[in-house]
């Protein structure tokens, strides 16, 4: 199954049952089948095969990815089993550079001439695109490192846990849902392993293995009388690590506020046992008033204005135009970053790109063009130093090398540039969450990802959470209901004015972030601590159909 | 291989059936074969052509069902699917909301498919943006785009005799256009299953006026508006509006369609008595398969007349709680409109904004159905009937219930993203504030 292909069917909570969403490459596998990775000899053998094939028909550089991945989706509703489906695609996608341009071919046919023939294709394809093309491909230097590999620092494979633990853990959850009185709960393990070969005419062998994980649910309570109801989602964040997610420790909690939070781990039967008791609230809460705010997020929160605000307008490929017919362009024009002094934010904003955070969804070794992964400020103090690149775009910054952020989501999908974790810096003085509300006469206190909308080039936006509680005169005095802000991003982030410290940094993250015709789904971490931002535009959402 | 024949189709859903020991059995076959050429800055970035076809198995013991897929054709993998299928439905929890397959059904004949649509090669392709391209460079613009065509086979197979088979084609095309100085954009989009209703040269010349007509926006106050959506921004909008015609979340108090007090808004006058929407598989312009993946015939439903609410979709298990007939949706909606054009409707307004889309719609409020997004690629001031000057990007607030609420008059439907849609002429659009982008 293809990851976007996965990401569709659990994303509308479809049945494993309703054979028409059963996609076109996915094949359903045993659990013992996941846990037996190809032998990398043997991959090594058909990279070779597909390398020696594109350079014999012209091409000037070819690499090949050879991709294993596996997806498996526990889905339950109230007391039942929705969907339990354990799945694989695996094949090879080869890309050359021939004539100066790039072409590009896949197979899920792993025989020698059939991965012969892709290669070839692919040289024909970057020869016929080469009619067409403006300037040749220049592409950075990059040394091969020979054979290496990488993992994912998991403690537990998810693949590994039996079905019937993943089974009662949900099952549990929907329980203390409806203990809670919720008349609704679905609740969701998703899991996620790539193993991913790759190989270049570089001189390149590199064998990764990578793991996700990401437990959620939805609560609902409706109220007949009024005709309301009341959702509130998981607080959890994806992460880029096995089953130990799933185990709690009361050290990596974050306690005191109106929300219990999770760093490292997660405790989501104590989840599920507060959104029903918020779920209560949200039906009971008063309408805001619109206006200017201080806005306190939580990382939980903050970090999907992150990605959209930040991490999306440094994406070079956008500002240079090629995500120009579907996700749009940026704000954040090379003369901008050239001018070495555009203030994007406030001093209190330092972003950083960083590949290899451990924990985080977009963590791994080697890039999906065979660059090194690294770490680097897109924002230092406020200014624009920075963008994210890969091979192709690094000569445009005068950079020396690729800053590897390269990525496809399937071995028939074309590698291109995809978005870094990108983090907000903690503050350096010792703060708390709760030590920073006390300073707020009037502000809001926001958790949770909820509707999320920014324009093409990355300016306008608007936010809203899942909880939003009322701060008067420092001190948490009730929820609101119908809160939204908008901002333009460089004036949000100018009025940053403080953050919590490390102790309260953490990853928020996103399964699916999609980019890309035709699309492909990403994911990403971003990490930060609480953080305030001051006089922040907060209108009021709720409506009344007639 | 991937486009195989209805009588090809039947003969390997019939084996797969014979190899099947379950209590019940139900088989999808799917396949497609197309391609895409991808542009940006003046030039191709991307082309790729795929193939696929895959099988897909659900086997059921009582009321415990399991399903496999596999893309190998051969006997001994036909039968290696069918056997994990069963294998799966032995380990998996009884589905209490397990309905039986249906028995034979008739279906009428689908009008998808376009045989000039399926020969599209490489070639076509690079031919068509070519014709896009030369626009955008004879105008010194800079073009980024999307072509894409797919030729596909669905057919479907029970053990209780069911048989259904479709074919389809399809091409769609979308072109940005932006001038040199990024102060001007414009775009259009279009998909049709018939190619030679595709023109790529003359779409991609109203998207470089666009380009060339929105420079130099003005900044006007945000507020409530009459708008004039064309009608790829009333889809934008609309298409998050059909979800929630669904009987189950209505009844379950889980929809705008839901009542208070409990039950849902079937029968209501819940919009303007100008808005009629039904959907017909057979419509020519916006043709779809006419049957549902499970094989029940889809046919044309009236779902609001003259702004009332007549129909709300039931699946089969709803609908069995319910007493009532299952009622599928399609995937060919239409909005009725006039006779009017797109400039007859600027004609008629005193004053008002026209959009051409919309970006980056999310539900805000699930309650309300009310959305947020924003305006895109050219958005224009109108005065005393007449296109004024362009104007900055609008971030709405907007639900589609209550715009269907504000009709003030509807144009000629096209097809666009969500069905045969009209533009609209809308009072009362709410506008929250503005964007510098371009």
């Amino acid at each position: 199954m293809r990851r976007r292909d996965f990401l569709y069917m659990t994303g509308v909570g479809l049945g494993a049952s309703m054979i028409p969403n059963i996609p076109a490459f996915g094949k359903i596998i045993s659990i013992e089948e996941s846990l037996t990775p190809v032998d990398v000899a043997l991959k090594k053998k058909m990279a070779d095969i597909a390398l020696n094939a594109a350079k014999s028909k012209g091409a000037t550089y070819a690499d090949v990815r050879i991709g294993r991945y596996l997806n498996q989706v526990v889905a339950t509703r109230e007391t039942r089993v929705e969907n339990i489906s354990n799945s694989e695609s695996y094949g090879l996608g080869v890309r050359v550079i021939a004539n100066g341009s790039w072409g590009f071919a896949a197979t899920n046919n792993m025989d020698d001439a059939s991965i012969a023939k892709a290669a070839e294709t692919a040289v024909a394809i970057a020869k016929g695109n080469a009619k067409l093309m403006e300037e040749p491909v220049q592409l950075a230097p990059q040394k091969g490192f020979g054979e290496v590999s990488w993992k994912t620092p998991i403690e537990i494979n998810a693949f590994e846990v039996p079905i019937a633990e993943k089974v009662d853990l949900l099952l549990k959850v929907n329980s203390e849902a409806m203990k809670g009185g919720a008349k609704y709960i679905s609740s969701n393990l998703f899991m996620i392993n790539e193993q991913k070969y790759f190989a270049s005419t570089d001189g390149s062998y590199i064998d990764q293995d990578i793991h996700r994980i990401w437990p959620t649910f939805t609560l609902t309570k409706t109220d007949a009388a009024s005709g309301k109801f009341e959702t509130r989602n998981a607080l959890s964040a994806p992460m880029g690590m096995g089953f130990e997610y799933l185990k709690p420790k009361d050290e990596e909690k974050i306690k005191g506020g109106p929300v219990t939070m999770y760093k490292k781990r997660y405790d989501i039967l104590e989840d599920v046992r507060e959104a029903a008791v918020h779920v209560d609230e949200k039906l009971k809460a008063k309408p805001i008033a619109p206006g200017k705010y201080d806005l306190i997020l939580d990382p939980s929160h903050l970090f999907l204005t992150i990605h959209e605000s930040v991490g999306h307008p440094t994406e070079l490929d956008r500002v240079l135009g090629y995500e120009a017919n579907y996700a749009g362009t940026s704000f954040l024009t090379l003369d901008k970053w050239e001018s070495k002094k555009f203030n994007f934010g406030s001093k209190e904003v330092n972003i950083i790109a960083d590949k290899l955070e451990t924990g985080s969804l977009g963590a791994v070794g080697y890039d999906d063009e065979g660059v090194k992964c690294g770490k680097w400020d897109i924002i230092k103090d406020g200014i624009l130093v920075n963008y994210q690149t890969i091979r192709d775009q690094a000569h445009i910054l005068g950079l020396a090398a690729s800053q590897g952020c390269c990525y496809a989501d399937s071995w028939d999908s074309i590698q291109f540039q995809r978005m870094p974790n990108v983090s907000l810096a903690p503050g350096n003085a010792a703060l708390s969450a709760a030590d920073m509300v006390k300073n707020v006469e009037k502000g809001i206190y926001m958790f949770g990802r909820n509707s999320y909308s920014i324009d093409q080039q990355r300016y306008n936006f608007q936010f809203s959470a899942q909880l939003a509680y009322e701060i008067k005169e420092g001190k948490i005095v009730g929820m609101f209901k119908d809160a939204a802000y908008q901002a333009n991003t460089q004036e949000f982030w100018n009025s940053c004015v403080q953050r919590c410290d490390k102790n309260d940094y953490r990853l928020g993250g996103t399964f699916s972030d999609g980019k890309g015709q035709p699309g492909q789904a990403s994911a990403v971490s971003h990490g930060s601590a609480t953080t305030r931002f001051n006089g922040v535009n907060v209108i009021n959402t709720g409506r009344k159909l007639g | 291989m991937a486009i195989l024949s209805k009588e090809e189709a039947q003969a390997i859903l019939k084996k797969v059936i014979g190899f099947s020991k379950a209590d019940s059995c139900e088989v999808s076959l799917n396949g497609s074969d197309g391609g895409n050429i991808r542009y940006a800055r003046n030039a191709v970035s991307t082309a790729g052509q795929i193939s696929t076809m895959s099988l897909g198995v659900s086997s059921t013991f009582g009321k415990k069902t399991g399903v496999a897929t596999i893309n190998e054709f051969d006997d001994a993998s036909l039968q290696k699917v069918v056997k994990r299928a069963e294998e799966l439905a032995m380990l998996a929890p009884e589905n209490p909301e397990f309905m039986p397959p249906l028995g034979p059904q008739t279906f009428a004949e689908s009008n998808t498919y376009n045989a000039k649509t399926a020969a599209m090669t490489p070639d076509t392709r690079a031919e068509m943006v070519g014709k896009s391209l030369s626009v955008s460079k004879a105008a010194g613009l800079d073009a980024a785009g999307f072509l894409e065509n797919s030729t596909r086979f669905n057919a479907i197979m029970n053990s209780k005799g069911l048989f259904a088979y479709n074919k389809g084609t399809d091409v769609s095309f979308s072109v940005t256009v932006r001038n040199k100085q990024g102060t001007g954009s414009g775009y259009v989009e279009q998909g049709f299953n018939d190619l030679d209703k595709m023109d790529t040269l003359a779409l991609s010349k109203i998207a470089a006026s666009k380009a060339n007509g929105s420079a130099g926006a003005k900044a006007i106050e945000p507020g409530k508006y009459t708008v004039i959506l064309e009608p790829l921004a009333a889809s934008d909008i609309i298409g998050n509006m059909f979800r929630g015609f669904d009987a189950r979340s209505a009844d379950e108090g889980r929809s705008f369609m839901s009542k208070k007090g409990g039950g849902t808004r079937l029968g209501e006058q819940l919009f303007s008595e100008n808005v009629n929407i039904y959907s017909d598989p057979m419509n020519t312009e916006i043709p779809s398969s006419t049957f549902t993946g499970e094989g029940l015939p889809v046919k044309r439903t009236q779902w609001v007349e003259k702004g009332i609410v007549k129909n709300l979709s039931y699946s089969r298990y709803w609908a069995a709680q319910k007493n009532v007939q299952p009622l599928p949706f399609s995937r060919s909606m239409v909005i009725e409109g006039g006779t009017q054009s797109l400039e007859d409707l600027i004609k008629s307004t005193e004053k008002g904004i026209l959009v051409t889309r919309f970006w980056y719609i999310r539900s805000v409020d699930p309650q309300t159905l009310l959305l947020t997004g924003l305006t895109r690629d050219g958005t224009f001031y109108i005065e005393n009937g007449e296109i004024k000057f362009p104007i900055k990007n609008f971030r709405f607030n907007e639900s589609p219930v209550i715009m269907l609420n504000n009709v003030e008059a509807l144009g000629k439907p096209v097809r666009t993203g969500s069905g045969l849609i009209p533009p609209m002429k809308i009072r009362d659009f709410t506008f929250t504030s503005l964007s510098d982008a371009i």
